[in-house]
């Protein structure tokens, strides 16, 4: 009879069900759609985490940040921290062309070779590898000569260069450089020391070999070099042809393409050869951490703070969190407002049809007065009515689903682009202003801004994951069994005199 | 047997108390046919309620075979409406989406009648008020005596020891009402059940063997040997 009788009423009275079932469906799809786009979020970002710091990486540790000591002093060929570059000018019509590398460790701060196997020894860390970032800045061209005249009339230009031509010896007290000249051309690009040993972690994981081949373990100090695609094209470079930096020459062994976004650098060598290139023997910027539990990261990040001083960890977690860029504001939005439109919807949505399926029992008073008057069981009546706003919730759960499917499938079809901003590329140090002072210093931090503010393009997708459909479902029950609930507590307070009633 | 004594029903809305049944006292024996007469309002439908354990008075008891229906709990009297008691009503009160022959077996379901048993007797009972051909029928394809008939056949299909019906004919034209009539008196002498019928009809109360008239929670009681 239960059956008989629920189906019954729900064909017969299919548009009051319908209503409640289209309530409960707008709240579910919404609920799917700000799910699935939430999670595409994630993606998205995990997706630009990736091409920081490759695939299989829970963690890095760098130098902790210290107080510029120096600062402002911005001189110094070792003591300072901008390039600085020295070119003897040439007489007259000389056409010879100079060039001089700056090979600069990013970020400036290093961690030595020991501490990789410290991080390596820490308890819930499954491997660590070093890694050594660099940038690379050429500056080639031609200089001339400034005539040095006594002073006649003061504050006249001195090299009108580019701040690089140190304007030889200028500035004596009482003359000035006149017409010295500089043409030339800064060129800078990002040099990555990867451990070939360790080939599982780090950048390079990120990136697919397109072009011959990847490094061989066995190449830990060779002068071969993997160029990242765009970069090659760049300069067009293919496998097989030289690279020099700064003085020495590497064979172009690969071309590696980012699976997505951009690239964690141009040019990719084995780490010694780019400790040698950058004076820094035994020397790393970045330590790729894997945690053997990924739920444990938190932990093991505490455990390498704790044991090892003077290192900043920085977990996903703690980079998504330095994200900004429409991807930030729009997963904000999906993970803000979308949610609170979701729970608003899905409230009302609980609420209305618990209205209507009261106010149908309302309606039904005389019907259920009569089934109580025949001897049913309050339980029975209210079972019935139950039974009934659960179908509903169901009904309303599978449009929701399919409605829910469709936008999450329209989202992914125009997958709109996203970009997203990186505040910090290196995790250290990033953020201090190059040292003032001295032109060459301004021009450092001008470099240093550019690695800092990393934007990538991402494309938002909204995957929808079984859990996902498993929570819709759930909660199309719920709408039911709260409907339900205001029906049936309607119900059991129907009195079986209620069926001598005789206005309907 | 029914054994009322100082039934008193008091309805209180806010301030007001209407006092529906004042001091009844009233015994109708097994087997008895009784109408209920009395102007609007009089409080002949709170009797009926108060015999068909649809509802408990505030004062007195209501005894049936015994046992007093003012005591019993809420179960205990649904169970006693499922066994022993049959309603007809004014307005029939089918479930509209069931069919003639699913209304019908909403009586048996309380007392856990196998389903295809269910089928059966309700399918007899049909028969027996003269809708053989109307199983698969919803009320809304039928004519209101036609639904009455429905109801009459729920009321009985369990076999009860009492039939209660309240104004059975009032929604129905002056043929139709001696038809089912004809019905309802058929069947209680046939079951020998014990019959308690409300009714404005005077024409119907003069035809009644006993007849209680109620006015203002009142009785009075009047036996009519010759009918
Ligand atoms: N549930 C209730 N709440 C309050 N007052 C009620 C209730 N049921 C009945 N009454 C009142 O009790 C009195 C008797 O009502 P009852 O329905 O028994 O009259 P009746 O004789 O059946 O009238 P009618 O011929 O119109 O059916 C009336 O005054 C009515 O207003
Ligand atoms: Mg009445």
């Amino acid at each position: 009879m239960f059956f008989t009788y629920l189906r019954r009423e729900l064909r017969r009275r299919r548009k009051a069900a319908l209503v409640v079932a289209s309530g409960l469906a707008l709240g579910i799809a919404l609920v799917i759609v700000v799910s699935s786009v939430s999670s595409g979020m994630e993606k998205a970002q995990g997706k630009v985490l990736e091409s920081l710091y490759g695939l299989g990486t829970d963690m890095t540790v760098t130098k902790a940040a210290e107080a510029p000591s120096e600062s402002g002093s911005g001189s110094g060929e070792n003591g300072g921290r901008g390039p600085r570059f020295q070119f003897d000018a040439q007489e007259g019509d000389s056409d010879e062309e100079q060039s001089s590398d700056r090979v600069m460790v990013q970020g400036f701060q290093t961690l030595s070779t020991d501490t990789v196997t410290k991080v390596g020894e820490q308890q819930g860390v499954a491997n660590a590898v070093g890694g050594l970032s660099l940038q690379v800045i050429k500056v080639s061209g031609e200089f001339t000569p400034g005539q040095f005249q006594q002073n006649q009339q003061g504050g006249n230009g001195g090299g009108q260069g580019m701040p690089g031509g140190t304007g030889s010896g200028g500035g004596q007290s009482e003359g000035q450089v006149q017409g010295g000249g500089a043409d030339f051309e800064v060129n800078n690009y990002s040099v990555y020391g990867t451990d070939v040993t360790e080939p599982e972690l780090g950048p390079l994981t990120s990136s697919k070999i397109t072009s011959g081949r990847t490094f061989k373990s066995s190449e830990t100090n060779a002068k071969v070099v993997v160029a990242d695609k765009s970069y090659a094209k760049e300069k067009e470079l293919s496998v097989g042809d030289k690279v020099t930096i700064k003085g020495t020459k590497f064979e172009v062994i690969g071309i590696a393409t980012p699976d997505s976004g951009d690239a964690a650098a141009n040019l990719y060598i084995p780490l010694k050869q780019a400790q040698t290139l950058s004076d820094s023997k035994n020397k790393v910027t970045t330590i790729y951490v894997k945690a053997s539990d990924s739920q444990q990261i938190d932990t093991v990040k505490s455990a390498i703070q704790k044991n090892i001083s003077g290192t900043t960890v920085t977990t996903s977690a703690d980079l998504a969190d330095t994200v900004s860029g429409s991807l930030s504001t729009a997963s904000g939005l999906a993970s803000n407002v979308g949610k609170w439109l979701s729970i608003a919807v899905l409230v009302a949505a609980f609420l209305v049809a618990g209205l209507l399926t009261s106010s149908a029992v309302s309606r039904r008073v005389r019907e259920f007065g009569t089934l109580k008057a025949l001897g049913w069981k309050s339980g029975r009546v209210t079972r019935q009515v139950v039974g009934e706003a659960v179908v509903n919730g169901l009904v309303g759960g599978a449009l929701g689903i399919a409605i829910g499917l469709v936008g999450a499938y329209v989202v992914t079809a125009i997958s709109p682009t996203l970009e997203a901003e990186l505040g910090v590329s290196g995790g250290g140090a990033g953020g201090q202003g190059g040292p003032g002072g001295g032109g060459p210093g301004g021009m450092g931090g001008g470099m240093r801004q550019q690695a800092a503010a990393e934007t990538l393009k991402v494309a938002l997708t909204a995957p929808v994951s079984l859990s996902t459909i498993a929570v819709a479902v759930g909660l199309a029950v719920a709408g039911g069994l709260i409907a339900g609930a205001f029906g049936g507590w309607r119900a059991t307070r129907l009195r079986p005199a209620d069926a001598l009633r005789r206005v309907e | 047997m029914y054994v009322l004594s100082g039934v008193t029903k008091r309805y209180t809305r806010g301030k007001e108390t209407v006092h529906a049944l004042d001091g009844v006292d009233l015994t109708i024996a097994h087997g008895d046919r009784v109408v209920i007469q009395g102007p609007t309002g009089g409080g002949k439908s709170t009797l009926l309620q108060m015999l068909g354990g649809l509802d408990k008075p505030t004062q007195g008891s209501v005894e049936l075979d015994g046992t007093d229906l003012a005591k019993l709990s809420e179960a205990k009297l649904t169970q006693v409406r499922s066994e022993k008691i049959g309603f007809v009503f004014q307005s029939f009160n089918l479930i509209p989406t069931l069919t003639a022959q699913e209304n019908v077996e909403t009586a048996l379901v309380p007392l856990g009648v196998k389903t295809a048993e269910r089928r059966e007797r309700a399918a007899e009972a049909l028969r027996s008020v003269g809708l053989g051909e109307r199983l698969g029928h919803l009320p809304s394809e039928m004519s209101g005596g036609q639904q009455q008939r429905v109801a009459i056949a729920r009321a009985l299909v369990k076999q009860p020891k009492v039939l209660l019906a309240d104004e059975p004919t009032g929604n129905l034209d002056e043929s139709t009402r001696d038809e089912i009539m004809d019905v309802l008196e058929g069947l209680w002498k046939e079951h020998g059940l014990t019959f308690v019928m409300v009714t404005h009809d005077s024409s119907l109360a003069k035809k009644a063997p006993r007849l209680v008239t109620i006015r203002k929670g009142k009785i009075t009681v009047k036996e009519n040997a010759g009918a």
